[in-house]
C-alpha cells in the first residue's frame, strides 16, 4: 500500500487505499495519530475534507486541519451544539463584561462629578474623550446570521457551560 | 413525488421528498442557502446520520448549530467557528483587563474622596 517503505498516512489507512506521494493528507494526519483523522471523517467526511483543503493555498492547510480537528473533537463531545455552544457561553461573557465596564465607568464619572462639585475644579473634555475608551466594546465581532436559524429559542438553550474553555491552539 | 413543497435538501440533492424525510424538518425551502453550506461543509449523509443519533427534541438546536458552524466555515475556510472562538477570546481578555483597570480607578478616586487634602491629577 505505501510507496518505497513509507507507512500510509491516517486517512488512507482508514480509508484503506494507496497512500501516493503527493497524499494531500499525509502532511497533516501522520499514521501515529489516527485518532485526528477518524473524527475529522466522522464529522466533515474524508471527500469534503478533501475538497477543503484543495481550495486553500498549502501555508493555510495546517492551521485549518488544526480547526477542523478541534471542532470535530467539540461536536463529539458536545453531538447537539458543538462549537455553536462554546460560541454562545463566550458570547454571553462578552455582553456581562460589556455591562460590567459600563456600569463602572458610570460609577467613575459620577465620582469624578462628585470630586468637581466639591472641589470646584472642571475637567477638560479631552480627559472624557480618554475615559470613554472603554466603550470600544459596544459590538461584538461575534457575527451570527438570523437566517441561519429557523428557531429563535435555539440561541437561548445554548448557552451553558462549554466542554472546553482553554484555547484551542495550544 | 408528493405534492407538497420539496424541502432545500431533497432540491438541492434533486431527488424526491418523502414525507418522512429526516432533513425535511431542518431545511425548508424557503432557505435554501442554510443547507447548501451545511452540505457543503459537513455533507448531506453525515448531516443526516448526525441527527438520527441525537434524541429527537433536540434535533433543531443540533441542526442549528450545524447550519451556524457551516456558515462560520464557509466565511473562513481556515479557521471556521474556531476563528470566532479566538476573537471572543481575546475581546473577553482585553474586556477584563479593560475592567481591571476602571476597577482600580474607581479604587484610586474612592480613596481620594476619603482624604480632600490629597492633591487631584487630572492626569490619571
Amino acid at each position: 500500500m505505501a510507496g518505497h517503505g513509507r507507512s500510509p498516512c491516517a486517512s488512507c489507512k482508514l480509508l484503506r487505499r494507496r497512500c501516493s506521494k503527493d497524499c494531500i493528507f499525509a502532511p497533516h494526519f501522520p499514521p501515529d495519530q489516527p485518532h485526528r483523522f477518524s473524527i475529522v471523517h466522522k464529522v466533515f467526511g474524508a471527500s469534503n475534507v478533501n475538497k477543503m483543503l484543495q481550495e486553500l493555498p498549502v501555508h493555510h492547510r495546517a492551521d485549518a486541519v488544526s480547526s477542523l480537528v478541534y471542532e470535530a473533537s467539540v461536536r463529539m463531545k458536545d453531538p447537539v451544539y458543538g462549537c455553536a455552544g462554546t460560541i454562545s457561553y463566550l458570547h454571553n461573557q462578552v455582553s456581562q463584561l460589556q455591562m460590567q465596564l459600563a456600569v463602572a465607568q458610570a460609577e467613575i464619572l459620577c465620582i469624578k462629578m462628585q470630586q468637581e462639585s466639591s472641589s470646584s475644579l472642571l475637567i477638560s473634555s479631552r480627559h472624557d474623550a480618554h475615559e470613554n475608551k472603554g466603550f470600544v466594546f459596544q459590538h461584538s465581532s461575534f457575527d451570527s446570521p438570523r437566517e441561519f436559524i429557523n428557531y429563535s429559542s435555539s440561541r437561548n438553550h445554548v448557552a451553558q457551560e462549554p466542554l472546553k474553555r482553554e484555547s484551542p491552539w495550544p | 413525488m408528493s405534492n407538497f413543497t420539496r424541502c432545500a435538501a431533497c432540491r438541492y440533492l434533486r431527488r424526491r421528498c418523502c414525507g418522512d424525510c429526516t432533513l425535511a424538518p431542518f431545511f425548508p425551502s424557503t432557505n435554501p442557502t442554510r443547507f447548501a453550506y451545511v452540505h457543503r461543509v459537513f455533507g448531506a449523509s453525515n448531516v443526516a446520520r448526525m441527527l438520527q443519533q441525537i434524541p429527537a427534541e433536540q434535533r433543531r438546536q443540533a441542526a442549528d448549530a450545524i447550519a451556524l458552524e457551516a456558515y462560520w466555515r464557509v466565511q473562513d475556510p481556515v479557521y471556521g467557528s474556531v476563528g470566532v472562538i479566538s476573537r471572543l477570546q481575546r475581546e473577553i481578555n482585553a474586556a477584563q483587563r479593560e475592567l481591571a483597570e476602571t476597577q482600580a480607578h474607581i479604587t484610586l478616586y474612592a480613596a481620594r474622596a476619603q482624604s480632600p487634602t490629597t492633591q487631584f491629577d487630572p492626569s490619571i
